[in-house]
């Protein structure tokens, strides 16, 4: 038995960086993940705990993993070591699919959304797990098949409506514009009711009042659904504002973790970003 | 003895099946589509050697040489007027239109030449190799296509590893884009690919008919489609899994029609092919691209 | 809100019509027939027009909705096409009445070209693209070279099956269903235009259906991106199959359609040129586009049977028309000039329109 074969981790050991959060078992517990690719080792040693309401942050040089992090969270790749638990389940062997059942829902950085369906048809295949609607009865069109389709409707409109974009509904999503995108996938992420949202480089491309509306909206999202939120993202001014805690990526490997404060004074951080002083 | 017997057919076959899939493998390796037209090339390139030498009397060389002139200024032609326009579109449009072209050049060969089978004489006129007192025939037909396909295979290597066209065609078959910045005319070399692989469907067309002595408007297409398959055996956009895949296709065929069973010879071909695909997903000597995320 | 309701209205027209369409397409027939004012030849298309119908619309859940290019959909017809016929021919001394004993025939086509689908589903779907195409292409042909070889019989003991005519073991009173490449021959014909008229409605009660509910939305994410699908816990594979396995059962009941159409049906008739012949009514009638499917089958299956006194030309014709739709619907360059002459031929008429007004 190795020491990360456990299914479920003594919470005490947490520390965590919200209050709110005290003496509950983290939503995302990951231990000592590593990838190889062909011999290239492309993440390693990767430890992190994200607990159930905490604005987390993943900064790093391009080319640091950050995306293999979490294409791996997510099951995308399979880890070569390590184990990731989230909601205190194993992922191990599952496939993208389930993982998202277990609570964790992303967007992608360059975006991923279903471009000839509607904005609200985008949602609603979010929603996909929660209309409980058999195979017969879609077919068949059975008055229960109306009553999902009613009710999935209603709270894609809340959802749409939560994130100010209401009046796309009906728009087919390729053809928005470019920032409205990436909402609406935060939006489809959301509506698979997740417990932990990873969000990868959501204001990339967005403008500057663009991307504070964004940090609005992501303080927003944990407020009202009281869900964990983890983020890779370039602009600095987002990240220290939003995230409470911060890990720093450099080759594959976490080189800092703490909070905002803590990584603006860290000098290998600084080192990663400028290069080494005086050299 | 047999079994020998049965390997030099197959390959035989095979080499034909190999030159075939060379035209598919090429043309999908650069403009990225599915030209169900060109089985049908290959029946056109056997119609006009079949004239020029039956017709006219000439002799068979120039037959196959004006056979691969035409061929090549057919499959430009096509490709100009057909796929040209519909570049950048969905790969289904292009792949409807190459039906509707193989159509046009089934019906059309049909209302010139007729849909009675045609006696093809054969292009190879000297005795077959007996081997072994008598017990392993080897035909004329079989020494020149295998050796046609060796030659074919070594000019193409060749030519896509040495010369300026043919460096152009591996780099626009890696990057369009990026090929087309960097200065490379890629009308131009899609034209090229498409005039080469007429080309070679000519030279099939006539050492397949010269193997199964007739002729009809329907010749080309289910060796068409067993090239195709052979293509994407030895993994489609590759010249030497095209060489490959058209052999082993050949040999497999020969071997099962001998050894297991005449009616099931097709199914047999492509079980074998489905169990490569799902073992190797990009065939024999394709590689596999995964989607970046 | 008053957006939502039109498009709410907007997708229930779309299957209105359709629905519309097809009623109003057989009564006329009906009316037409019973008043003989149709010739023989016409009348005998009436089912095959039904048959080729569902076959596209069925196929256009795979190529269209589901987003996969599928070449062996005649094979699944072949497959339920000698499956109805050995059910009719077995079926006979219990289903009297002929309407009836169709409908088991149908639905036995159907299962077991189902059956099939998910057989074959389970190694194709775990393809993509180009490679998935040449799989369906060779599952199509190795469907059609075993129903070619297949011989069946019935005789008082039951069926026997075989994989030559001496493997047949019957009593003498039996009588061969299926002779391998011979076909089944001496069938009994059942096909009404009245149960083709059924099935298309049938078919397009699954297919629209299906198109909006959980399931089609999941169909469609999985076509416009599988990752994105995968990450909102969509199974992916398994919404392929389903499309995969609704769409053969369909083509399933179309072949033991059109196989109990005929008193004799060969298996060389459901190779690739079929196939092929229903993708193309599928592309022009548009990808997704139930409506189009319909209208394209029953238009292109029509115009090479009236071209049958062109004889010769008629195909040759058919594959110009077929390359300039292609070239006008699709091509950028093409559809601008048509456009710009188009665009030149109105502003004269508007100029001497003013020209008049003045």
């Amino acid at each position: 038995m190795n020491e990360y074969s456990r299914k479920m981790i003594p919470v005490s050991t947490i520390n965590y960086l919200r209050e709110e959060d005290a003496g509950k078992r983290p939503v995302l517990d990951v231990r000592n993940l590593g990838i190889d690719f062909g011999g290239l080792t492309a993440v390693d040693e990767f430890s992190i705990t994200v607990g159930p309401t905490e604005i987390s942050g993943l900064i790093g040089p391009n080319g640091a993993g950050k995306t293999t992090i979490f294409n791996l969270l997510t099951s995308v790749y399979q880890p070569t070591r390590g184990s990731i638990l989230i909601n205190g389940v194993d992922t191990k062997g599952m496939s993208t699919a389930k993982v998202n059942r277990l609570g964790i829902a992303r967007t992608f950085q360059n975006i991923r959304l279903f471009s000839e369906m509607t904005a609200l048809d985008n949602v609603k295949v979010g929603m996909h797990n929660q209309i409980n609607c058999s195979f017969f009865s879609s077919v068949l069109h059975t008055p229960a098949y109306y009553r999902e389709e009613k009710k999935a409707n209603q709270r894609v409109m809340e959802l749409l409506d939560f994130m100010g974009m209401a009046d796309v509904a009906f728009q087919k999503a390729g053809s928005l514009p470019y920032g409205v995108q990436r909402r609406l996938e935060i939006v489809r992420a959301l509506a698979t009711n997740p417990s932990i949202v990873l969000l990868d480089e959501p204001a990339a491309g967005m403008n500057p009042s663009e991307t504070t509306e964004l940090m609005h909206q992501i303080r927003r999202i944990r407020d009202t659904f009281h869900i964990a939120i983890f983020l890779i993202e370039h602009d600095m001014n987002l990240v220290m504002n939003v995230c409470e805690g911060i890990a720093v990526v450099n080759y594959g490997r976490i080189i800092s973790k703490g909070t905002p404060e803590q990584i603006r004074q860290d000098p290998a951080v600084i080192e990663a970003y400028l290069g080494k002083e005086g050299v | 003895m047999n079994f020998l017997q049965y390997l030099i057919n197959g390959v035989s076959i095979g080499a034909v099946y190999a030159i075939i899939a060379l035209g598919y493998t090429m043309v999908y390796g650069i403009a990225k589509m599915l030209n169900f037209a060109h089985g049908d090339v290959i029946m056109v390139g056997a119609y006009i050697s079949y004239c020029v030498t039956s017709y006219l009397g000439l002799p068979a060389v120039l037959g196959v040489l004006i056979a691969m002139a035409v061929c090549t200024l057919l499959g430009v032609l096509i490709e100009g007027l057909a796929y040209k326009p519909l570049r950048g579109t969905s790969s289904l449009a292009v792949l409807i239109t190459a039906i509707g072209i193989s159509y046009f050049l089934q019906n059309g060969a049909q209302l010139i030449w007729g849909s009675a089978p045609k006696n093809f004489a054969s292009i190879v006129t000297f005795a077959p190799l007996k081997l072994f007192s008598g017990r392993l025939t080897i035909t004329g037909e079989v020494i020149i296509t295998i050796l046609a396909s060796i030659l074919i295979m070594v000019a193409l290597t060749l030519f896509t590893g040495k010369t300026r066209m043919g460096k152009a065609m591996r780099a626009v078959s890696e990057d369009r884009d990026a090929a087309q910045l960097m200065g490379i005319n890629v009308n131009r070399t899609i034209s090229m690919t498409f005039a080469i692989g007429s080309a070679l469907a000519a030279i099939a067309g006539v050492l397949l008919c010269s193997a199964v002595p007739t002729l009809q408007p329907t010749t080309g297409s289910m060796p068409g489609i067993r090239a195709f398959t052979a293509a994407v055996f030895g993994g489609i956009g590759s010249i030497p899994g095209a060489m490959l895949g058209g052999i082993l296709l050949g040999v497999i065929e020969t071997f099962s029609k001998a050894y297991f069973s005449t009616q099931f010879s097709d199914a047999i071909v492509f079980l074998v092919l489905i169990l490569v695909l799902l073992v190797k997903p990009a065939g024999l000597m394709g590689k596999a691209v995964q989607e970046k995320v | 809100m008053m957006k939502r309701f039109f498009d709410c209205v907007n997708r229930n027209r779309s299957a209105a019509m359709t629905y519309g369409l097809v009623i109003v397409f057989y009564i006329v027939m009906q009316t037409l027939a019973s008043q003989r004012m149709l010739t023989r030849s016409v009348t005998g298309y009436l089912v095959p027009i039904c048959v080729y119908i569902v076959l596209a619309v069925s196929l256009n859940l795979v190529v269209g909705i589901s987003g996969e290019l599928s070449l062996g959909h005649a094979g699944f017809m072949g497959v339920g096409a000698f499956a109805g016929i050995v059910a009719a021919a077995c079926l006979r001394s219990f289903i009297p009445n002929d309407f009836l004993l169709l409908l088991a025939a149908l639905v036995v086509g159907g299962i077991l070209a189902g059956f099939a689908g998910l057989l074959i589903g389970i190694p194709v779907l775990r393809l993509r693209g180009d490679y998935l195409a040449i799989v369906t292409l060779a599952f199509g042909e190795i469907l059609k070279n075993i129903v070619g070889n297949l011989y069946i019989g019935l005789d008082a003991k039951g069926l026997h099956f075989a994989l030559n005519a001496e493997g047949i073991h019957m009593d003498p009173a039996g009588k061969m269903i299926l002779s391998g490449a011979l076909g089944a021959t001496g069938i009994q014909k059942l096909s009404t235009f009245f149960m083709g008229f059924l099935l298309i409605l049938f078919t397009l009660f699954v297919v629209l259906n299906l198109i909006n509910s959980k399931e089609g939305r999941a169909i469609k994410a999985v076509r416009d991106n599988y990752i994105a699908a995968e990450s909102v816990g969509i199974n992916t594979t398994a919404f392929r199959m389903k499309a995969f396995v609704v769409s053969a059962f369909l083509a399933g009941m179309a072949g033991a359609l059109y196989g109990l159409n005929y008193s004799a049906v060969a298996a060389s008739k459901f190779g690739f040129t079929t196939s092929i012949d229903i993708l193309v009514f599928v592309v022009l009638g548009g990808m997704g586009n139930i409506l189009g499917s319909v209208i394209s089958a029953a238009v292109l299956y029509v115009i090479p049977e009236a071209m049958r006194g062109l004889a010769d030309y008629r195909m040759i014709l058919y594959a110009v028309v077929l390359i300039v739709v292609m070239l006008c619907t699709w091509s950028p360059a093409v559809k601008n000039r048509i456009a710009m002459v188009t665009e030149k031929f109105t502003s004269k008429f508007r100029r001497k329109e003013a020209a008049c007004h003045e």
